[in-house]
This record gives structure tokens, C-alpha cells and sequence, in this order.
């Protein structure tokens, strides 16, 4: 037979798919459509990740504004120093620290990022101001103030700004400072002053969150991974950090793919599901075509001419479909950088490289190949009998290779996800997870259908019956919509329900106990006259939280420097060197519980003192109940005993701490406060804040309830990313649909036709068809929405751990939505087949 | 003359629900080269079951078939697929002609299954020129009458010059002026290719044009005229 095949050789194969392709070009190209838009989907995200990905490593430079950093929450010591000398000396210096500005001649105030610099700072990248002048004059002693804050507060150059002590006219619009976003930015915007003007600000405090940054410019042959071996652990041991350019882009990069692989699922997904449309249109397409396969068999053509011709076929569509998605994906993440404005500190040019290309065809063409070879496969049992009688060949397809085409298909799915996400656990996870949703669509619709066989409903209207009985009968594209149309919905309303999961659980609960202004930074001598003046207002004061700042001294008896020595040791860094605020109390509060050992409201008389730590911290410090852990309280050593384990919720917007003391021992020690109030308004806001920032300029007011619409408008432009690619599976459920009726569209004729013959009016007909996708659209949008609503109950209880309380979106908006627009397409595309004529049509008969 | 078809103690039988329905019981026959026979017989005796085992086209559980001189019984179905193209050809009832080639195209199926390059459209042209058909070369079947497209089925019946014809029911979808046209033609090449003709028919009047004829009834061989 080999033998054969070399002689009508491939050529031949190809002509042959030709010559029959050519002649269905109208399903093959809404073939070509389904694969393509899912192509377009993935590819769109995976290059523009890669885009980010060249452009944080080609920017990481002017990400940081230096080659390299030593930062630091206190001035450098003996030994910091010792190395920054070795290193050449930094080449600028910066102090930077949160705090309130307040603007002479204006009633606003602010919390900004005061940095105040000294030296050639940036040294890649630039300080972008208006006028272009003012990023140099700016030493000279004046300041540059964020345009936002700019803009917002009417502000012009030549203004004031006071920040504590000291007042400086501004001298230019800072529009952009290397590393900076607009998101955090717009938290605290940044405003930069010479570093000269920092001590007579009078801001640097006890408790005071202060950073000490010494940039570096590197020489030429300077080896960053060997500086990072060889300075970070001695820095690290001294409280201070090593951060290169090289890290900061693998650090940002890290950020970003996360998002970008969550992306490309919800593309894949788009993808998925024209793979889906392709397998059931394909089953169609085949089995119209096995009358032809008969005759060619008939004709002397082997089982394997007749699989290649077909198998050519799809081939071709699975790389034009990929290519056209290519195409479509390059003008697509053109979007994307305006939809990410604000959010990305650099700038992206998007390109396409030749991996994203070699993704978008290969994509197109196994996937194609892979959910069309199980209707492909029925070319190979088709018996040239078939010309001269109907034969049932439902028996003679291997059961073997059906197996096998089920399991290449998941393995592909699962690999490409690997591949995606880099972890074999979140790879199983989801393609379990895919797998679950379309076996309760499946099951769903399947129910549904044999209910409606179970309880027909034969008192209804002729025309309605006929619908439900097309939606039962054979050929019916039932599971296939209701599938396509059933993700979509489910991956659109998951995501409504999911943002307002997030956004209850950041929102300030409105009772008179919940506090939507916090106060930091307060000292102990002002705390009773902070007080008085929130209560001068007529407001209350809900929280006074003391805090003690320390460090982790030793754990379970082991020093931290020996730890830092174990190169086994499994203690974060983080532990060793960072500087806790903790705080001490009697009772525990809303946004936490205590999940082992016992809480102890008071320090006992006799023994060590017993301390609560946040789960987070217990594992990343590995001590358990009973662990002793020391603390060096600003000099003083502190054995204390963890006694007690709770589970924060840190999405709380309210102070929350990974250490808390007993009452009875911190009394003494140095502190400061957090204090905690709630204003009715916008107004009372402002007053109370202008106030305060007169009176102690040193505290700096979180204005919790502005934060909230910070958050909201981040969840709102990731959202809006997320619905895009949400809107791939819905569009490509929708050129399912019509793949779907355009299939069957020789059926529909025929049965328009003879229901024509029979007395019915065109009016009718077109009722009919539209129950008929009235109830595809139905069932496939509620089964989405409902699956979602499980899916987001789950979430709320094993990821979010907080109640769950739908949106209306999805009911209101998303579900009328989609199955308007399921009747829509089908009935304008139903016109067509109402338009034959009877007789046209009858006299057609099969050679139409 | 020697053999062209062999057809010895041949019987075929399908389940039906849950008994088996035998079609054609110990039927034996010969046909010589060039030889025009006919196999007639009323609805359901097992004519077409018959021309089928006979062209290769289904299996038999029991006796032999030797085709061209080859036992189809010991054959795989892309071995009979191949003796098909090149020995056997085709006619049908319903012309069975691929929609969504063309008129020539049809016709050059064979050909190009062997391995024929542009000759094989210089033969189909000749052929479609022979039936009739020199200006219908690019009309699509559903472009075609019901004669003109069995004068198709007819030219690529002969393209691949086969040795045996196998025509099923011929005329019976057609008109009967245009149904004689049909049957001189399939007579004319019979003659001129010295293709052996077997013709399954209805049509006594056309059976009786042929050296000789069986008849069948409930499966098994009730008459062999001459």
C-alpha cells in the first residue's frame, strides 16, 4: 500500500483537499475563526509578557536609576559604611519617609514620599519635570512635587510646600522618577527635596519608617551576581540590603508574570473552547462527507488517502487559523500597554518575536489536529459499501484509539499549562479544575435534556414543541453551545463575583466601631493631644495602639547571626532582619483568632513573658507553641515565649501586627502610637487633617476611605483585562454558534421547507427558531452563572475565608446580556433559511 | 477466454436485532473476459449485496470470490481497494459523484489514485467529450442533469480501462429516452474496451441485451440464462 500512496502522492492528497475545501470554504473559514481567536487570545498575552519581560530587563538600569543600591531602615553603621567606602562611595544618597505636606496658601494636605537626594541621582533614566530645568534647579533648594498632586491641589510652580519644619517654594511638575508607579504613587506621591533640608524638616522620629538608600554607579567589568554573593551577606547581617538592577528586574518580572500566566489561562481557556467548536462542527462536516469518502474508497482509494485528505484539510486551517490569530494578537496587545497605564514603570514598546509567531502556528495546528482527529478518525471505518446501501458502522471504530485520542488531548492541555504556569501542582489543579466545569456543564445540559424528554411539555404550541424537539434531535448542537456559551459566562461572572470578594473584604465595615482614618507615626508625649484635637471635632477616637519597635534577637535559643551562618537554615530572611512593630494588648481583635495554644491577656508574675505571633510569622521564623524567641528591644534583651498562633487577615485595612505582647511589660519601653478615628465626610476629612497637620506635623493620616477607591480602581483595570480576555470565550462561542447554524443549515431548509408545504407562515418559522435559541442562550448563560456562583462560594470559603455576597451584575447585566445576544445571531441568521422557497427547496432534494 | 470473475458456494448474512437474516445462500457463477452479464431479481433477493462481495466491497462469511484472478476472501480492504483501482469500475443508480469536484475532476479520480499526472485530464477530457459532455468539463454535479451526470459516472467508469464494469441499476433514475442513451453507451465502451460487464437490474429488457443473466430470489440463484 506504500507503494500506492508514493504514486497519488501527497500532491494529490493536497489537490484533493483542495478541490473539496474549496467548495465548504464558508464552514471552514468560521473554523479557521474559532481557532484563530482563541490563537489570538493566548498569543496576545504571552508576547506581551514577553515584551514586559525584554523591556524590564533592557530598562532595569532606569528601573532603579542606578546599577546598584544599599538600603537600609537606619543610617549606615561603622561596618556599612566601611563597605561603601570599599565600593568606591555611593554616588548619591537618599533619606525617604512618609509624611504629611501641607501647602501654604492652600487648604489640602497630603501624604506624600518625602526623598530627599543628594548627588547625580538618577543615573540612568531621568527625572522628568516641568519645566525640563527644574530636575536640576531642584538643589538649589526648592522642591518637586508629583503632577497629580499638582493638578489635584491647584498647585502651581512657585508655590509652597511645608513638609514639618521647613517650607520650599516648589521649582517644577515632577511627572515621572525612575522605579516609581503611578499606582503606589498615587497612595503617596513622591516629592523630592535636596537631602540637606531632611533634618530641618524635624520628621525623623522615634518610630518613624525611615529608608536610607546609596546608589551606585558600577565600573565597567563589575560582576553584579558576584557582588551580590559577597556584599549581601555581610549587609544582610547588618540590617541593610544589597538590591542591583539585575534584581529589581527579576523581582518586577516576578510581579507581572504572575498576572500575565493567570492571563494566558483565561486565553488558553478562549482557546479550549474553540477547540471544542472545532470537534463538534468537524464531527458534522465529517459525517457529511462520508458519502464522498465511500465513493473515493469505492473508486480505489486506500483508508489512509481518504484520513490525509481530510486530515490536510484541517491541518491548513489549524495554521491559517493560527497565523490569522498572530496577526490578530500583534494589533490586540497594542492595547495593552494603554490599558496598563500607570500601573508598569517603564516604557513598552510591543513587537512580536519569532517565538510568539512559532506559538500562534503551532498552537493553531495541534490543537486543530488534536480535537479533529476523533471525528476524523470515523473517515477511517467508512466501508465504500456505503455507495450501494446504508451500513451502521457504529461497532467498527476502535475503542483503543478513541482512548487515545482522549488522552493525547489532555496531556496537551496539561503540558501547555505546565508550561504556562511552571508548576506541576497548578497545572494539575487547573486542568482538574477544567475538567470539573465542563463535567457540570456537560452534566448540566444533559440533565436538562432528559428532563425535558422526561416531562415534554405537550400542552404547549406546535411551533415551541418543534424548538424543544431541535434541541433533543440528532445533528443538535446543544452541548456544544451551551458548553461555549457556559464558560464564557461562568469566567465573566466568576470574575464580578471574585472583585467584590476582594473589594468587601478591603472596605470599611460602615458601623460607628470602624475606623476610616488611621494616624501614624504619633509619639507618646502627643498622643493625649491628638486626642483632643479628633475629639475637639466632635469625632471619636476608636483605637489607641501603642507600638514598640525590635528586632529578632535569637530564636529557639539560636542567635540570628548563627542562623544566618546555617546555610540549611530554612528562617526567612525577612525574620532577621527586619525591624518589628509590635504591640501589646488584652484581648484580641476583628481581623484575627487565635488558632493555637491560649491567649494570654497579661504578662504572669512568674516565668517568661508569653507572646502571640501570626501564623505567617511562625512559619517563617519555624517556631511553634513553646518556641522561645528573644527580642532586642531597642538595647534591651527580651526572652519571650510563644504562647499563642493567630490567623490575620492583613487585607484588612486596620492596623494589624505579627508580634503582639501582653499588657504589663511594654508600658515602659520607647513608643509611639497609631491612633484611630472615623469622619463622616469628605469635609470633616480635610478639616480635621489640616489641623492635625499643623498642629503635630510629624503624624501622617492614611485616609482609609481614599485608599478603598485606590484599590477599587486597580481591581477595576485588572478587571477590565480579565473581562477582555473573557470576552475571547464568549466570542468564540459565538462564531460556534454560527459554525453551529450554519451547519445545520441544510437541515433547517429542508425542515422550513416542509413545514412551508404544510401550511406554516414564515412568522411562525422564525418563532420557532427563536424559542429554540432563547433556550440554548438560557440554559447556557445560567449554567454559567450558576456555576459561578458555586465556584465563587468555594473561593469565598477556602481562599478569601470571608462570607460571600453576590453581585446582581451577572444576573442583571451578564445573563440577559448573552442570551440576547444568542437569539439575536441565531434568528438573523435563521432569515436565510426561511427565504427558499418550498418547491426550491423539495426539488433539490439531496443534490443541493 | 479465461476468467475475469469467480464466484463459488458464496453465502452473506447479517444480524438483524437478534437473529441472523441470511442474504445469499451457495450462489456460484463465472464471467468470462469481455463478457456482459446481468443479475436480476425483484426487491430484497440480494442483487446489490451481491455486486457489492462481487466488486470487493464487503466480505463474505463463507464461500470464495476471485476477482481479476485474485481472492478477494484473503484480501485486506485497502488491497481490494487498489485491485479496484485498477481493474474495476463503477456505475451506480444515484451516480454517486463527489459534489464538490468538478465534472473532469470526477472523471480523473481513478487516474490520479494511480498516479497519472496531466494525462490523466487529456483522458478525462476525451472520455467526457465521448459521453456527450465536451462542454460540461467545469460544471459542479449539482450543475448537471440526472443523464448528464450518469454520462459523468460512465466516463469515469472507464477512465482507469478496467476489465470489469459493475453498473447498479444503470437506468433506474432516469428517464427512458435518456435511460437508452445511457444503456448504448455503456454497450459502445463495453464493445470498444472489451470490459466485462456485470449489470444489476430491474429492467428484464436490458438484461436480455446481455450474454447471459442470473436470477435471484430470496438470496439463492433461481435461474442462469443464456
Amino acid at each position: 500500500m506504500s507503494r500506492e500512496l508514493k504514486k497519488a502522492g501527497l500532491s494529490w492528497l493536497v489537490t484533493m483537499a483542495w478541490r473539496d475545501g474549496k467548495s465548504s470554504y464558508g464552514k471552514l473559514v468560521l473554523f479557521i475563526f474559532s481557532i484563530a481567536l482563541g490563537v489570538t487570545a493566548v498569543v496576545s498575552i504571552y508576547a506581551f509578557s514577553e515584551t514586559l519581560r525584554d523591556s524590564i530587563a533592557q530598562q532595569s538600569k532606569s528601573l532603579v536609576g542606578a546599577d546598584y543600591i544599599i538600603e537600609s531602615d537606619k543610617p549606615a553603621n561603622e561596618k556599612v559604611q566601611g563597605i561603601i567606602d570599599s565600593l568606591g562611595g555611593a554616588g548619591a544618597r537618599e533619606i525617604s519617609f512618609l509624611s504629611m505636606a501641607a501647602f501654604p496658601g492652600n487648604i489640602g494636605t497630603k501624604l506624600v514620599e518625602v526623598r530627599g537626594l543628594e548627588g547625580d541621582f538618577p543615573f540612568y533614566g531621568e527625572l522628568e519635570t516641568e519645566p525640563t530645568s527644574a530636575a536640576k534647579k531642584y538643589k538649589s533648594g526648592q522642591a518637586l512635587v508629583d503632577a497629580t498632586t499638582m493638578l489635584q491641589l491647584d498647585l502651581k510652580q512657585g508655590d509652597s510646600i511645608k513638609l514639618g519644619g521647613v517650607t520650599l517654594p516648589i521649582g517644577g511638575i515632577l511627572n515621572s522618577v525612575p522605579g516609581n508607579t503611578s499606582v503606589f504613587g498615587a497612595i503617596a506621591p513622591p516629592v523630592i527635596i535636596p537631602l540637606e533640608y531632611i533634618d530641618a524638616t524635624g520628621l525623623v522620629q522615634t518610630g518613624s519608617r525611615i529608608d536610607y538608600k546609596y546608589y551606585f554607579v558600577a565600573a565597567q567589568d563589575q560582576d553584579m551576581a558576584q557582588l551580590e554573593e559577597t556584599v549581601e551577606p555581610v549587609l544582610e547581617s547588618e540590617d541593610a540590603d544589597l538590591d542591583t538592577h539585575a534584581s529589581e528586574g527579576r523581582r518586577m518580572g516576578r510581579r507581572y508574570d504572575n498576572f500575565g500566566k493567570f492571563l494566558n489561562l483565561v486565553g488558553f481557556i478562549a482557546l479550549l473552547l474553540g477547540c471544542v467548536g472545532i470537534a463538534s462542527g468537524m464531527n458534522i462536516y465529517i459525517k457529511e462527507k462520508l458519502k464522498s469518502i465511500a465513493i473515493l474508497k469505492c473508486l480505489g482509494a486506500t483508508k489512509r488517502q481518504t484520513f490525509f485528505i481530510f486530515f490536510i484539510q484541517v491541518g491548513a486551517m489549524g495554521l491559517i487559523g493560527g497565523a490569522v490569530g498572530t496577526v490578530l494578537a500583534y494589533f490586540i496587545q497594542q492595547l495593552f500597554p494603554i490599558v496598563a497605564d500607570g500601573m508598569l514603570p517603564l516604557d513598552i514598546e510591543v513587537g512580536m518575536s519569532p517565538q510568539s509567531v512559532l506559538l500562534g502556528l503551532s498552537l493553531g495546528l495541534t490543537m486543530s489536529i488534536l480535537f479533529a482527529l476523533y471525528p476524523l478518525m470515523r473517515t477511517l471505518y467508512v466501508s465504500p459499501l456505503q455507495t450501494l446501501r446504508v451500513v451502521d458502522e457504529s461497532g467498527a471504530r476502535s475503542k483503543r484509539a478513541s482512548w487515545g485520542v482522549g488522552l493525547g488531548i489532555v496531556l496537551f492541555v496539561f503540558c501547555f499549562s505546565w508550561w504556562l504556569l511552571g508548576d506541576i501542582f497548578h497545572s494539575l489543579s487547573f486542568v482538574g479544575g477544567l475538567a470539573l466545569v465542563f463535567l457540570i456543564l456537560t452534566g448540566m445540559t444533559y440533565g436538562m435534556m432528559k428532563l425535558i424528554q422526561r416531562f415534554f411539555p405537550v400542552g404547549w404550541g406546535f411551533m415551541a414543541r418543534q424548538s424543544l424537539r431541535n434541541l433533543l434531535g440528532p445533528q443538535n448542537q446543544t452541548l456544544t453551545l451551551v458548553l461555549t456559551i457556559g464558560i464564557g459566562t461562568f469566567l465573566m461572572s466568576t470574575l464580578y463575583f471574585t472583585k467584590d470578594m476582594l473589594l468587601a473584604k478591603a472596605s470599611i465595615e460602615d458601623n460607628a466601631n470602624s475606623a476610616n482614618m488611621i494616624l501614624m507615626d504619633v509619639q507618646r508625649e502627643q498622643m493625649d493631644a491628638v486626642s483632643s484635637t479628633i475629639q475637639e471635632q466632635e469625632l471619636p477616637v476608636i483605637d489607641r495602639i501603642p507600638i514598640v519597635t525590635m528586632r529578632v534577637e535569637s530564636l529557639k535559643g539560636v542567635s540570628v547571626d548563627e542562623i544566618r551562618k546555617d546555610s540549611t537554615s530554612q528562617v526567612s530572611g525577612w525574620i532577621l532582619s527586619h525591624e518589628f512593630r509590635v504591640t501589646y494588648r488584652d484581648s484580641i481583635i476583628g481581623s484575627e483568632s487565635v488558632v493555637e495554644g491560649e491567649w494570654f491577656p497579661t504578662v504572669p508574675e512568674t516565668g517568661t513573658v508569653p507572646i502571640s505571633v501570626s501564623a505567617d510569622f511562625s512559619q517563617m521564623a519555624g517556631v511553634g507553641i513553646g518556641d522561645g524567641v528573644t527580642f532586642n528591644v531597642q538595647g534591651r534583651i527580651m526572652d519571650t515565649q510563644v504562647k499563642s498562633i493567630r490567623e490575620v487577615d492583613w487585607t484588612r485595612l486596620q492596623p494589624n501586627f505579627s508580634v503582639v505582647f501582653p499588657k504589663g511589660i511594654l508600658e515602659n519601653a520607647p513608643q509611639f502610637g497609631v491612633i484611630t478615628t472615623k469622619v463622616p465626610n469628605e469635609m470633616v476629612s480635610a478639616t480635621l487633617q489640616q489641623q492635625l497637620v499643623q498642629e503635630f506635623p510629624n503624624v501622617s493620616i492614611l485616609d482609609l476611605k481614599r485608599i478603598l477607591t485606590l484599590i477599587e480602581d486597580i481591581l477595576n483595570k485588572m478587571g477590565w483585562v480579565i473581562n477582555f480576555m473573557s470576552f475571547f470565550s464568549i466570542f468564540v462561542g459565538i462564531i460556534v454558534l454560527l459554525g453551529a447554524i450554519y451547519n445545520s443549515k441544510h437541515l433547517r431548509v429542508r425542515q422550513s421547507a416542509l413545514l412551508k408545504t404544510l401550511g406554516a407562515k414564515s412568522a411562525q418559522i422564525l418563532r420557532m427558531f427563536a424559542f429554540e435559541y432563547a433556550f440554548l442562550g438560557i440554559l447556557g448563560a445560567a449554567s454559567g452563572v450558576l456555576l459561578s456562583l458555586l465556584g465563587s462560594l468555594a473561593l469565598s470559603w477556602l481562599l478569601f475565608n470571608t462570607s460571600f455576597v453576590p453581585s446582581w451584575v451577572p444576573f442583571v447585566v451578564i445573563f440577559p446580556c448573552i442570551v440576547l445576544l444568542v437569539l439575536v445571531l441565531g434568528v438573523s441568521n435563521s432569515f436565510g433559511v426561511i427565504r427558499s422557497t418550498p418547491l426550491e427547496v423539495l426539488r433539490k432534494g439531496d443534490n443541493g | 477466454m479465461s476468467k475475469i470473475l469467480k464466484v463459488e458456494n458464496l453465502n452473506k448474512t447479517y444480524r438483524s436485532g437478534n437473529h441472523d437474516l441470511t442474504v445469499l445462500k451457495e450462489v456460484s457463477f463465472e464471467i468470462e473476459e469481455g463478457e456482459t452479464f446481468a443479475i436480476v431479481g425483484p426487491s430484497g433477493s440480494g442483487k446489490t449485496t451481491l455486486l457489492g462481495l462481487c466488486a470487493g466491497l464487503d466480505v463474505s462469511q463463507a464461500g470464495n470470490i476471485w476477482l481479476c484472478g485474485q481472492n478477494l476472501t484473503s484480501m485486506s480492504e485497502d488491497e481490494r481497494a487498489l485491485l479496484r483501482n485498477r481493474h474495476v469500475g463503477f456505475v451506480f443508480q444515484d451516480f454517486q459523484l463527489l459534489p464538490t469536484l468538478t465534472a473532469l475532476e470526477n472523471v480523473v479520480v481513478p487516474l490520479e489514485l494511480q498516479g497519472v499526472g496531466r494525462a490523466a485530464m487529456d483522458r478525462g477530457k476525451e472520455l467526457l467529450e465521448k459521453v456527450g459532455l465536451g462542454d460540461r468539463f467545469h460544471h459542479y454535479p449539482s450543475q448537471l442533469s440526472g443523464g448528464e451526470q450518469q454520462r459523468v459516472a460512465l466516463a469515469r467508469a472507464f477512465s482507469n480501462k478496467p476489465s470489469i464494469l459493475f453498473a447498479d441499476e444503470p437506468t433506474g433514475n432516469l428517464d427512458g429516452e435518456t435511460g437508452a442513451k445511457i444503456e448504448q453507451l455503456l454497450f459502445e465502451l463495453n464493445k470498444e474496451l472489451g470490459t466485462a460487464l456485470v449489470i444489476v437490474t430491474h429492467d428484464l429488457e436490458l438484461a436480455q441485451k446481455t450474454n447471459r443473466s442470473l436470477r435471484l430470489r430470496s438470496g439463492s440463484m433461481e435461474q442462469m440464462a443464456v
